[in-house]
């Protein structure tokens, strides 16, 4: 009798258990369709309750959605009436095919669908909710990206999605994130020990979330957790400090870097070839424009572009600068005023020649893949991959350079002829044909440092002209006719600035500068590495 | 001989036909100044109002003029530098005769010209947001004022996104100073602290963000909601921009709100780290409005390529050129003194599908709108003024010009009457 019962119960309990899990499963395609339905719409606020719906669903298809709505993927078929999906644009035709089935395509008119609108508040839902999937990625770095999204806007559901991830978790990054976000809880809702065992663990964390946890006991917590909770806020704020020097000096490095690549150009061509170069700026502006040149030619390969740029940049800026020299500057040897107006004249000529070419309007050059972002070295110190880039590339210009006037034919002419003309001559140097090449040698890098500027700002008509005031105050400032100068005199001209900055704003840090370099040029007017011997005496 | 002869004559014949077709035609034709600079810094911005000038006039040549009589275009060339304008201006008025001017980007160039309209009493219909606190006899305001648009996105930000710190980063100028100011005082006045309110200036064409969206990043991490409002001007967006999306700030944790920043300055951008970033403006490309949609295709047929977007201060210069038309043909004539007077009142629609009416204070009624950036460079609308704002000349939120009012019909007259002094400090304001 009671075995009967006991099956009957058991029989029960099953087809309860049945029903429930099904009404589950059914309220979840319901909320899935119905989101679907929501979803379809020009309307912000239905879309905004669309997206509820589907997270809320959970279904499997939900988060293909919803990441295609974050690449903005999802399109509304006007006319028709339904969700469509993106596959590619081409011009003002774009090819879309059925959510389901995507071999069943269409190639319209952009105008024929609209894009399923998203604002900041549905775009940040969305990602946290993608991030809780992700948690369960199988890269380790998907995951701590993840972690680390969920820890920034930690609530209860992230606090359940954590503790049940770290009883898996193997990656010790991810946990440690993961622990953080459970400290933080017990920080704020734990027994008395637990918050003490918090503070303890937190105080070697540098995310900014614990910081302000920290702050807040300091400011409102109870008397017992505030001097642990001082000492650990003192040793994170050392940290801070700490990484914060760093970080000022990687900013002074790279401006240091950008100035140097500006300026090596003119080192060369008015360092040791004493002429003066009103130009420079529009032979770096050819080079950025040479990068967009061949990105248009090659729009498929953004990153392999910029590499070509380099040698394309070099030789079209190169050959202009030769042109220049045999044009115009040859015939005014030795006067260096008239040099100086008729080169601002040809910047003026050139300005308005790319106005004419490309139009006024700023150029888009697009940065690769790999140039964008940055490594994250903790929470508070992240190094911008361009930036890294540029200082290395400086770096590797500056070498080439160094080499080719030290070891090279060409470089010993090229010195020769700057330090004794008529000797050079009277030795056999063709001094007409070195000073052409050694400007053509100058400009060419000016080209080179455009195809580095037109990844950190814009690429237009007046890009030269904001280089110009600095790329000579870097050269009179190193020491004119030395390479070493230039670079020594650009990374220090940039950590200085930026080491200023913070205390003093931007524009107030520019002019200490400058006030600086007039009162350093006045003690020692031949800069920071005069040239020594005889030649220099001139 | 004879042959060189009998040359001669048909071109000297030739030339006085065209001298005598050009003087007919100067007879018959309404000039109209276009003054934008076409070179030098803001040629980026003020090549495309040009452009918008030569197509409006075309159109309404089209139409068949006004008055009768065709329309002329009249383009000078200040190149960007301020004093130029003054005088470029002068020979608009009195060497060309034009019976009206549009014109003018910056707020410097405006103060520039200023003198010489109010002297030889000429129009300046004037399509740039600024600074406000100016209201003179003779300059029609177009674009947005303060309460227009920076107001109402502090608005926004406030109420929807939540902000509570607030970061003003701005060019060092005229235009970034004023706004923040004025900023500045209604935050405080809303009862935000000091010490959440972070403002900082750079200099033009400041390309090395490094340091100031590091210090933005510090400041947005101290557990509050923080939001940028950036008058950031020009060039110098596009690398502000580059640096906040490689330094991984992105718009759920900092938004940014620009004033300065629209369709045609994101076409020079890879707008993918932006998406979610904001701006106010009364107008984007991106509104659904069958007279929008005609003002584009129009647009795009004149200048000939698919792709060219529209913007704010396009619009601007639209509902300008439409209101002079329209005053002139209630007036019946071109004399600036009468249009002036028909001026205030006139209301033509703009493309946000409502109608713009000229103030009494020479500033125009518009909707607020607050756009997203897309991946696509346009703007997605997330919300919009439930009417149109009437522009404000002096701001209720400065110590200096609360009490001031402007009201150009008679008996007032005046562009600068303080209400609690019952003086008129004319046209010679500050």
């Amino acid at each position: 009798m009671t075995h009967y019962l006991s099956k009957v119960m058991l029989f029960a309990c099953l087809l309860f258990s049945q029903l429930f899990t099904q009404a589950a499963w059914a309220n979840s395609a319901d909320d899935y369709s119905s989101g679907l339905e929501q979803i379809n719409s020009s309307k912000l606020k239905q879309v905004a309750l669309g997206v509820d719906l589907l997270i809320r669903s959970g279904h499997p298809e939900a988060e293909y959605l919803l990441n295609a709505m974050l690449e903005s993927k999802l399109y509304r078929h006007k006319k028709q009436n339904r969700l469509v999906m993106l596959l590619g644009k081409d011009g003002s035709k774009f090819t879309i095919a059925d959510l389901n089935d995507s071999s069943n395509q269409e190639t319209l008119s952009k105008r024929k669908v609209k894009r399923i609108p998203l604002n900041n508040t549905l775009r940040g839902k969305i990602k946290v909710y993608l991030a809780g999937k992700s948690l369960n990625s199988e890269s380790g770095d998907v995951r701590k990206a993840a972690a680390q999204k969920l820890l920034e806007d930690l609530g209860d559901d992230e606090l359940a999605l954590f503790k049940t991830r770290l009883n898996l978790e193997t990656n010790p990054d991810v946990i440690y994130i993961l622990e953080s976000g459970i400290a933080l809880d017990k920080l704020a809702n734990g027994e008395a020990y637990e918050k003490d065992q918090a503070i303890k663990f937190l105080s070697d964390s540098l995310q900014p979330a614990v910081r302000n946890a920290l702050t807040t006991i300091i400011e409102s917590g109870s008397d017992e957790l505030k001097p642990a909770a001082k000492k650990a806020l003192a040793k994170i704020e050392d940290k801070v400090e700490f990484y914060g020097f760093l970080e000022k000096l990687f900013f002074g490095l790279s401006l240091g870097s950008v100035l140097v690549l500006a300026a090596i150009g003119l080192a060369i061509t008015f360092g040791v070839m004493g002429c003066i170069n009103m130009a420079h700026g529009e032979l770096i502006m050819i080079g950025a424009y040479t990068t967009y040149v061949i990105q248009l030619l090659m729009p498929n390969s953004i990153g392999m572009s910029l590499i070509v740029s380099v040698p394309a940049a070099f030789l079209v800026s190169g050959l202009v600068g030769i042109a220049i020299e045999r044009g115009i500057i040859q015939f005014l040897k030795g006067r260096p005023l008239e040099t100086l107006l008729a080169t601002f004249g040809v910047s003026l000529v050139l300005q308005q020649l790319v106005r004419s070419i490309f139009s006024p309007l700023n150029r888009s050059v697009e940065t690769p893949e790999w140039m964008s972002g940055a490594l994250e070295i903790n929470p508070i110190f992240a190094i911008t991959y361009n930036r890294l880039y540029i200082i290395f590339f400086c770096l590797a210009v500056f070498a080439l350079l160094f080499f080719v006037l030290r070891k090279t034919v060409l470089g010993l002419q090229v010195r020769a002829v700057s330090q004794n003309r008529n000797m050079a001559r009277a030795m056999g140097v063709k001094s007409e044909w070195v000073d052409a090449l050694t400007f053509g040698l100058g400009s060419g890098v000016a080209g080179v440092a455009g195809v580095a500027l037109s990844q950190l700002t814009n690429v237009g008509p007046n890009l030269g002209q904001s280089y110009i005031i600095d790329s000579f105050m870097v050269v009179v400032f190193g020491g004119v006719g030395n390479l070493w100068g230039t670079l020594v005199a650009g990374m220090s001209l940039g950590v200085a600035n930026k080491m200023l900055e913070p205390m003093s704003g931007a524009v107030l840090a520019k002019i200490i500068v400058l006030i600086f370099i007039i009162l350093f040029i006045q003690k020692k007017p031949r800069g920071l590495f005069p040239q020594k011997g005889r030649a220099a005496e001139d | 001989m004879n042959k060189f002869k009998t040359k001669f004559a048909g071109i000297a014949a030739a030339s006085l036909l065209s001298v005598g077709a050009s003087m007919s035609m100067a007879a018959d034709t309404i000039k109209v100044g276009v003054l934008h600079s076409l070179s030098g810094t803001m040629a980026i911005s003020e090549t495309t109002l040009k452009d918008t000038m030569l197509m409006l006039i075309d159109e309404q040549n089209k139409k068949g003029g006004l008055l009768g009589k065709q329309l002329e275009a009249v383009v000078v060339d200040p190149a960007s530098n301020w004093p130029l304008f003054a005088e470029k201006a002068r020979e608009l008025i009195e060497k060309e005769k034009v019976s009206s001017v549009f014109g003018c980007w910056t707020s410097v160039s405006r103060k520039s010209v200023l003198p010489v309209f109010e002297e030889l009493n000429s129009l300046l219909f004037y399509p740039v947001q600024y600074e406000g606190e100016e209201s003179s006899k003779n300059v029609f305001y177009t674009g947005a004022a303060p309460n227009t648009q920076a107001i109402p996105a502090v608005d926004y930000l406030m109420d929807e996104i939540g902000a509570k710190r607030w970061v003003l980063a701005g060019t060092d100028y005229v235009y970034p100073r004023t706004t923040n100011k004025i900023l500045e005082a209604y935050l405080i006045a809303k009862g935000v602290a000091k010490e959440d309110i972070m403002i900082n200036y750079t200099p033009f064409g400041h390309s090395d963000w490094q340091s100031i969206v590091s210090d933005i990043k510090k400041f947005g991490s101290a557990g509050k909601k923080t939001a940028v409002v950036s008058t950031i001007n020009g060039d110098a967006n596009v690398p502000f921009y580059k640096e906040l999306g490689n330094q991984g700030i992105s718009a759920e944790n900092i938004p940014v709100v620009a004033f300065s920043v629209g369709e045609e300055e994101l076409a020079g951008l890879d707008t993918g780290p932006l998406v979610g970033h904001l701006a106010a403006w009364n107008y984007f490309m991106s509104v659904e409005d069958e007279a929008n949609d005609e003002f584009i295709e129009a647009w795009q047929a004149f200048i000939k390529d698919e792709d060219r977007v529209t913007n704010d201060p396009m619009e601007a210069t639209y509902i300008g050129f439409n209101m002079w038309i329209k005053a002139v043909e209630a007036a019946g004539t071109t004399d600036p003194t009468a249009v002036q007077e028909a001026l205030i009142g006139v209301a033509v629609p703009n493309l946000t599908g409502g109608l713009s009416t000229m103030m009494p204070n020479h500033h125009i009624t518009k909707p607020v709108l607050i756009g997203e950036i897309q991946d696509d460079g346009q703007f997605e609308i997330v919300s919009q003024t439930a009417g149109l704002v009437p522009g404000d000349a002096w701001s209720d939120f400065l110590p200096g010009s609360k009490d001031v009012i402007s009201d150009w019909r008679a008996p007032l007259s005046c562009g600068n009457y303080n209400v609690k002094t019952g003086k008129c400090s004319g046209q010679n304001y500050e």
